[in-house]
């Protein structure tokens, strides 16, 4: 989980283009919309684009999306979670 | 005082009819232009219902008199614009001093995709230089010269209100004395192009779109090209106005690329300048023909705005997107052509497929055609991406 | 075209210089467009992430914009007085093959949203929070006359009191930017000649 999460800020950063983040700088429970990372709607669809091209998980239903990436925690279990039913 | 700007007349062609009274008797019928896509080759074929012109390029090609070569959007363009002309009984256009101002955001991206998939195989094999010509404006140039305009052409290129400015644009050649007759509106093919875009903007409706329907989950694309014909107040003893435009105006959102703001500023600025210009009262206007595109977005701002402006006087209102689908750069010409055709006819347009009133909003789109309604005052409203908002006001006299 | 309509300032971005009203301001070092955008934007702007999300055309028009616009008092104007009319030749076409290039493998939402001309405008107007009118333009050349009597007749005729003029062009190494501020008064009078003698001046 600690390696995953490590690989999402990384994998975040280069998706969305934040260059003037590092990943040190995104704390694993900060919440990455709004307030903490500021993205908005763009950024996520492109965070579906990005669990679609790393992980092969798709999400169909948007509205799913504010729950999974609230933090990197959340991407990180909803991930999690999705391997093992994969496996 | 400025000139006067009158609508001499107007054409159409889009998912629900080949000209203007296809149109109109689509509207009669409650026939909605949403079918599975039959013209256009895409993955997407059985995931999302489209409203195309029903015609293949052979066809549209013939209807327009132009080489089968020639791009989909600039024949649709060339058909409604030559109805447009048609339509206003002025005859011989190069009599007058005309200009062609027309609306697009593909441009000839049909002719364009084909040069890229020959293009990305070998980067060596082309020049991006050689697709400008498939661009915007290339459309623009190519139909008027087959009218016969010789006096102005300019291609406005601002998303889904790009037909809308189009005729704000037309007015004001008018009032400065550029020309007297404008041919203004907005054309728009369905590309692979937009439909993956839109397809990633997650914002597309799996069924028939329903825009101010609680329920509502997404737009449809259609296609088409819409013209007014403006014409100035010096030439109205030559015409039968069906209509007056009588305000138009356009404000930015400055909120986001693509989504709307909450509250709907830009939308409200739009609509409560254009009232300002053709110097009425929100309880003047009749009737609006929505944005309304069915996305979750879209018609809660737009409805928010309209809210705030109209409370608590609303008039009868309705997207006709629910026949077309959205046009994109066609739309703002398309929805034209109807707001001053239903000022001519007294015409309340039906909003197809609605069930269930937005919980944000105290009023309900109009969901039945019909005519003779006693009208004075339309407005017709085009929002767009780049938080670019437009409103028109037409009027009976 | 009566004289209600003044050119306040301007900037010109080409061949890796930025002007600002006629004074060479900004010179890049690296070889291409992206090295000058990123360079000039820290040196003019920073503290604004979004811009590296933005398309070339966008970042140019943007970058040019904020030149310009530094410290003007155009910037304390009420938000519906200030608008803009820009205009290119290949109006999106340079993102739009960009986008092409991934829809075969997983299209990009982020690169589609700057498919259209006109974001460039929604970009400069979210920065600074300008809510007036806006329009684009696709001409096959800088067409001065146009610009200048669009302009003019929005100064003239609407509430507007400011307006950015542009022609922002880029496809693939080539690019553009020449940008006019343009107000109800000043010394020097909007004409198709001087925004011409601006484009056309030699750097």
């Amino acid at each position: 989980m600690e390696k995953l999460m490590e690989d999402l800020k990384s994998q975040i950063i280069e998706q969305l283009n934040l260059q003037e983040v590092k990943p040190e700088d995104i704390g694993n429970d900060e919440p990455l919309f709004k307030t903490g990372l500021g993205l908005d709607s763009i950024d996520a669809l492109e965070l579906i684009v990005l669990l679609q091209q790393h992980y092969n998980i798709r999400i169909a239903n948007p509205e799913q999306g504010p729950e999974i990436f609230h933090s990197i925690r959340t991407m990180a279990a909803f991930i999690t979670a999705q391997q093992k039913q994969q496996a | 005082m400025s000139v006067k700007v009158w609508i001499a007349g107007g054409g159409v062609i889009s998912g629900i009819g080949m000209n203007l009274e296809e149109n109109l008797q689509a509207f009669k019928d409650m026939r909605t232009g949403m079918t599975k896509m039959q013209y256009l080759q895409s993955v997407h074929q059985d995931a999302f219902p489209v409203a195309e012109v029903k015609a293949d390029n052979d066809t549209l090609a013939d209807m327009a008199r132009m080489p089968e070569t020639t791009s989909r959007t600039a024949l649709l363009s060339l058909i409604a614009a030559r109805e447009a002309w048609k339509s206003t009984g002025l005859g011989d256009i190069s009599r007058y001093r005309v200009g062609f101002v027309s609306a697009n955001t593909v441009g000839g991206m049909d002719k364009t995709e084909d040069f890229f998939k020959a293009f990305l195989p070998n980067p060596g094999g082309g020049r991006l230089q050689q697709v400008v010509h498939h661009e915007c404006g290339a459309v623009t140039e190519l139909v008027a010269d087959a009218l016969g305009v010789r006096h102005h052409i300019s291609t406005i290129s601002t998303a889904c209100s790009s037909g809308a400015n189009a005729l704000m644009y037309g007015a004001r050649l008018i009032r400065n004395n550029i020309v007297d007759i404008v041919i203004a509106g907005g054309t728009d093919s369905l590309t692979r192009f937009t439909l993956n875009g839109f397809n990633t903007l997650m914002i597309l409706d799996q069924q028939p779109c329903r825009p101010f329907d609680e329920t509502r989950t997404g737009l449809n694309l259609g296609e088409g090209a819409g013209y007014v014909v403006l014409v100035s107040d010096n030439l109205l003893a030559h015409i039968q106005p069906w209509a007056r435009l009588s305000g138009f105006a356009n404000a930015n959102d400055a909120y986001h690329q693509t989504a709307s703001s909450p509250d709907g500023t830009g939308n409200y600025l739009a609509m409560k300048g254009a009232l300002d210009m053709a110097g009425l009262t929100p309880e003047d206007i009749g009737y609006i023909n929505l944005h309304g595109t069915g996305t979750q977005n879209n018609d809660v701002s737009e409805g928010i705005a309209i809210n705030r402006l109209f409370a608590p006087h609303f008039p009868a209102m309705s997207s006709t997107k629910s026949f077309t689908g959205h046009t994109l750069g066609a739309s703002g010409g398309i929805e034209a052509v109807y707001a001053a055709l239903a000022l001519k006819e007294g015409i309340i347009y039906p909003n197809a497929r609605f069930r269930r009133q937005m919980k944000e909003l105290p009023f309900a789109p109009a969901t039945a055609f019909s005519t003779g309604n006693d009208l004075k005052h339309v407005m017709s409203n085009s929002f767009g991406f780049g938080g670019n908002c437009s409103s028109l006001v037409f009027s009976k006299e | 075209m009566s004289n209600s309509a003044y050119i306040t300032g301007t900037c010109i971005i080409r061949e890796n210089k930025i002007f600002l009203n006629d004074k060479l301001v900004w010179e890049g070092e690296g070889p291409g467009l992206q090295e000058l955008l990123r360079a000039a934007y820290d040196h003019f702007s920073g503290q604004y992430p979004k811009f590296h999300k933005m398309d070339p055309l966008s970042k140019l028009g943007w970058l040019a914009a904020e030149v310009l616009l530094k410290d003007s008092p155009v910037l304390q104007l009420p938000k519906e007085a200030v608008g803009m009319v820009l205009s290119n030749r290949s109006a999106s076409l340079d993102t739009d093959f960009r986008y092409y290039a991934t829809v075969k493998d997983i299209a990009s939402p982020a690169l589609f949203v700057y498919t259209l001309p006109n974001i460039v405008m929604g970009e400069i107007c979210i920065r600074h929070g300008f809510k007036g009118e806006n329009t684009f333009f696709v001409s096959e050349q800088f067409d001065a006359a146009l610009l200048t009597t669009y302009a003019a007749q929005l100064l003239a005729e609407t509430p507007l009191q400011a307006c950015l003029v542009a022609w922002v062009e880029v496809l693939e190494h080539r690019y553009e930017v020449a940008m006019a501020l343009v107000e109800r008064s000043g010394t020097q009078p909007l004409t198709a000649a001087a925004l011409n003698f601006l484009y056309n001046k030699k750097i």
